[in-house]
């Protein structure tokens, strides 16, 4: 399988022993005007330090997403700036870089740290401070996340490359943007239960319809808001979970893919292939069909890319995701329902903590502590979906109960 | 484009002034950008540059309301996916019309122009984008020529 | 030898401003200036265009008429402008660097109020002349400046043209003559660091304009052995549309002979591109055999004369470009908000 992706040649993928989530943490996603990086950082930490009820000094490893301290903060090296405010040295800790998938690469790096049996307790965490600058800063600094040479040197956005696979599949697939308004919609009615979302009021087609244009044809309210936020997944062997939880997590499946930085040498802009690749791994792995899914959380950074996510992680055929929004099926209750927690969209969005946050409210769902009234009822198994950029990575990561 | 050293914006200007991309002679395939290896033929691959002939028709676009920073001042302004004769998309900006008119399929050709300018009395980058092909030029020819008959016809 | 225009190009920026909008803004009579200076309305640039995106565009359909110029046979380019983008740094590096002319050739801005353009023509005819280079390309094109409220805001405009100096059966349009008329007059200065131009009011007719232009094209006239009846048409610097039908009438050539290659009246001065462009328009529907006389103005000031022949080859040439009326006809008004805007006249902190 040299060159193609694919896993070891042993068919149990070379893994010693399986993983599980024991415990979690993480703040509310908005704009924390008093707190820094290391202050969010503390926040989500301490929290699932707590709720494992371990000292810091059990944590034998730390990896976290940050996408770019550098710019929205002036700071790099902040892997051993938190490990050292968390009080924490001389613990390894590895900060890991992959846009707004840093979350999600974070986890599959901590998930491997556990599995190879190199480590018993690892922390995985996400952490961005984004509100320091001005939005037009952020906007480009997350055009970062892009091919810088061919795509945001002419002027393209974030949301404007978004915004092309939107023209696209609307001419392709005849998605309307009322169809599309639903998925914020859908995600604010979420997000309005969820006391940690970024913004909690409930929102109509109309809202959507009216706001702003950003690039067309996505208007402000497709787009997710930028957050400051951490969020913090501790990690053990199951069989040593029980130590730490009675209601462990396990990760059944786990994979990263990548792609073009650009979507101009992408042929299909309405696919994102590393979805689709990550997605067959990590279902490979857990040995689970789609339908065994009670519940996903994926990346809609805007609107559109939920729609597109759904079809790449093969829940429905191309050009067919969005007629599940017609019917209201992605709602807590639906046939599938889609970002309990808000989402991207009315959760926040905090880049590099974005993919851990996801992992968060996958394991409150499986626990059944989801507050609100969005417990999906009998959740056993959800799946978590982060992308970095505009789907150069992907990470894809099945969560069982059991 | 505050965060990079004038180096950077000079080592793609080439490209970036005539639409430079990368051919394979053993495949016949096109490249943008440009490639050191043909990724099909690999080892057997022959590369060599290219100047594409500009001309194409809009793959996908957006009209961006807000832009970065540095773009800001620009819009709105068109950015299109650009399907190119030669096979490979470029992303430009597409200009000289308005954003309600572009539309999926419309045929563009290259033109060139400023893309930004560097705060405080930084460089200025040129490069490629795009304008709607307009061809109607070529009917002046025509009427000119009819136009100077009547003249001398007159005296 | 047989040297002259091998190709040529024009090259406009699709926005005008009316007359009207300029004179509305500032309380003006907008007929005074529209009779006063022959003027309906002026091309003005994108946010996203300059005198190097101007002179490019203008370049490449001057190399698509030059058809049988390769890159590489290209040993000069020079850009004649007086709103070059950088201070220091040449824009012809850039216009060369995006034909492709690069590295083997010699390139250089220069300056010269409005006659920029026309003398770098003389130094490419000089060079191909000498054997130094076999082709040069000079182009003439300007972003120009004029002061809000200042008369000049109402001609001040945008566009450029390029011309390919060579020699040899390509030629189009063949130079027989040509002769310069300079002397040190203060009418039009710009000092550096100044965002705008000031000028001398009336002073600039006379002494300057009327002196240069006239006496330039008589002398030319005299040296060649020609009168005003051998030529088939003449195109003058162009400020504004009375001052070349003025000393088209003083030196005895017909109006109608000076009509073809008259744009200000909707294309406003483009200062260095002003008389090329005006030249391009004559070279897109001159004949054979038929006779130019060109004669351009720099304030400062001085004058370049022209002689030139059409030759049989512009018929199949002359089509592989568009022609300056395309340009003309080709626009979208704006108002004097969105001007004030896309000539950066507001202050924003």
């Amino acid at each position: 399988m040299r060159g193609t992706g694919g896993f070891s040649k042993r068919g149990d993928h070379g893994l010693k022993r399986e993983v599980a989530i024991v415990a979690v943490g993480a703040t509310r996603f908005g704009e924390h005007w008093s707190k820094g990086l290391k202050d969010l950082a503390w926040e989500a930490g301490v929290q699932a330090v707590e709720e494992a009820g371990i000292s810091g000094k059990d944590i034998q490893y730390i990896v976290f997403g940050n996408m770019s301290g550098g710019m929205f903060e002036g700071q790099e090296h902040v892997g051993a700036l938190v490990a050292d405010f968390l009080g924490l040295n001389p613990v390894p800790a590895t900060r890991v870089e992959a846009a707004c998938a840093s979350g999600g690469v974070a986890f599959f790096q901590g998930y491997l740290a556990v599995a190879s049996g190199m480590y018993d307790l690892v922390a995985v965490g996400g952490v961005e401070k984004m509100t320091d600058v001005e939005p037009g800063q952020a906007t480009e600094i997350l055009s970062a996340a892009m091919d810088y040479e061919w795509e945001a040197y002419f002027g393209a956005t974030f949301p404007g490359v978004y915004a092309l696979m939107a023209t696209r599949y609307m001419h392709d697939y005849g998605l309307k943007p009322e169809t599309l308004a639903k998925v914020a919609v859908k995600n604010h009615y979420h997000g309005s239960m969820n006391p940690l979302a970024h913004f909690r009021n409930r929102m109509t087609v109309e809202d959507v319809l009216s706001s702003p244009i950003v690039a067309h044809p996505l208007r402000r309210n497709d787009c997710c808001p930028v957050s400051d936020g951490a969020a913090c997944v501790l990690l053990a062997p199951l069989d040593e979970a029980h130590k730490y939880t009675d209601t462990p997590i396990i990760v059944k499946g786990v994979a990263q893919a990548s792609d073009t930085l650009s979507l101009l040498e992408r042929r299909d802009i309405c696919t994102l292939n590393a979805t689709v690749q990550a997605a067959e791994k990590a279902f490979a792995m857990a040995k689970l069909a789609r339908r065994d899914v009670d519940l996903v959380e994926v990346h809609d950074c805007f609107t559109i890319a939920e729609i597109l996510a759904l079809e790449d992680l093969g829940f429905c055929a191309k050009g067919e995701a969005f007629k599940l929004y017609e019917e209201g099926e992605t709602y807590v209750g639906g046939r599938l329902p889609v970002n309990t927690d808000g989402g991207l969209k009315a959760g926040g969005h905090a880049v590099g903590a974005t993919g851990v946050k996801q992992l968060v409210e996958i394991v409150k769902q499986l626990r059944g502590e989801a507050e609100g009234g969005r417990q999906v009822d009998e959740a056993e198994i959800g799946l978590a979906h982060n992308v970095g950029g505009s789907g150069a990575t992907a990470v894809v990561t099945i969560l069982s109960r059991r | 484009m505050s965060v990079s050293g004038v180096p950077r914006h000079w080592r793609s200007q080439r490209e970036r002034y005539r639409l430079l991309g990368t051919y394979c002679e053993n495949c016949g395939t096109s490249f943008f950008p440009r490639r050191k290896i043909c990724p099909k033929c690999r080892r057997k691959g022959r590369t060599r540059e290219v100047e594409f002939s500009g001309r194409g028709r809009v793959f996908s676009y957006t009209v961006i309301h807000v832009g970065s920073k540095t773009f800001d001042e620009y819009a709105p302004y068109v950015i299109g996916l650009i399907e190119l004769q030669e096979g490979p998309r470029v992303l430009s900006q597409i200009v000289d019309c308005k954003p309600e008119d572009v539309h999926i399929g419309m045929e563009v050709e290259v033109c060139f122009r400023k893309l930004f300018e560097q705060e405080d009395g930084g460089i200025i980058s040129y490069g490629f984008k795009f304008r709607p092909v307009d061809d109607s030029w070529v009917e002046y020819y025509g009427k000119l020529l009819a136009e100077k008959k009547a003249r001398t016809a007159q005296t | 030898m047989r040297v002259g225009i091998v190709g040529y190009g024009a090259y406009v920026p699709r926005l005008r401003i009316r007359v009207e909008e300029i004179a509305r803004v500032w309380g003006h009579d907008a007929n005074s200036y529209r009779e006063g200076l022959g003027i309906e309305e002026k091309s003005v640039p994108s946010l996203d265009e300059d005198t190097a995106t101007i002179a490019v565009e203008a370049a490449r359909n001057a190399m698509r008429r030059a058809r049988e110029v390769k890159p590489s046979e290209v040993g000069a380019l020079f850009v004649g402008s007086e709103s070059h983008p950088y201070v220091v740094k040449p824009t012809a590096a850039t216009v060369a660097e995006a034909l492709g002319l690069t590295p083997s050739l010699t390139a250089a801005d220069t300056e010269f109020a409005c006659k920029a353009a026309t003398t770098a023509i003389q130094a490419c005819l000089g060079m191909v002349k000498a054997g130094y280079i076999r082709y040069g390309i000079s182009i003439g094109a300007d972003t120009a400046q004029g002061a809000p409220r200042d008369a000049l805001e109402y001609t001040a405009a945008a566009g450029g043209a390029a011309y390919v100096i060579g020699a040899g059966e390509g030629v189009i349009a063949e130079v027989e003559a040509t002769y310069s008329y300079t002397q040190d007059v203060p009418d039009f200065w710009r000092r550096d660091g100044d965002s705008y131009p000031r000028h001398a009011g009336r002073f600039t007719g006379e002494p300057a304009y009327f002196e240069h232009v006239i006496n330039c094209t008589r002398i030319l006239l005299e040296k060649t052995g020609t009168t005003p009846r051998d030529y088939d048409y003449v195109v003058f610097h162009q400020p504004n549309s009375k001052f070349p039908l003025k000393a088209a009438r003083e030196l005895g050539f017909e109006d109608k002979k000076l009509h073809p290659g008259l744009l200000v009246n909707r294309l406003g001065n483009t200062y260095s591109g002003s008389s090329l462009l005006g030249l391009a328009a004559v070279l897109d529907v001159a004949s054979p055999g038929e006779r130019i006389l060109l004669t351009s103005y720099g304030s400062g000031a001085g004058s370049d004369s022209f002689s030139i022949r059409v030759t049989a080859a512009i018929d199949s040439k002359r089509k592989l470009a568009p022609p300056v009326i395309y340009y003309l006809d080709k626009r979208e008004y704006i108002d004097y908000s969105t001007y004030a805007r896309y000539r950066r006249l507001f202050k924003e902190r």
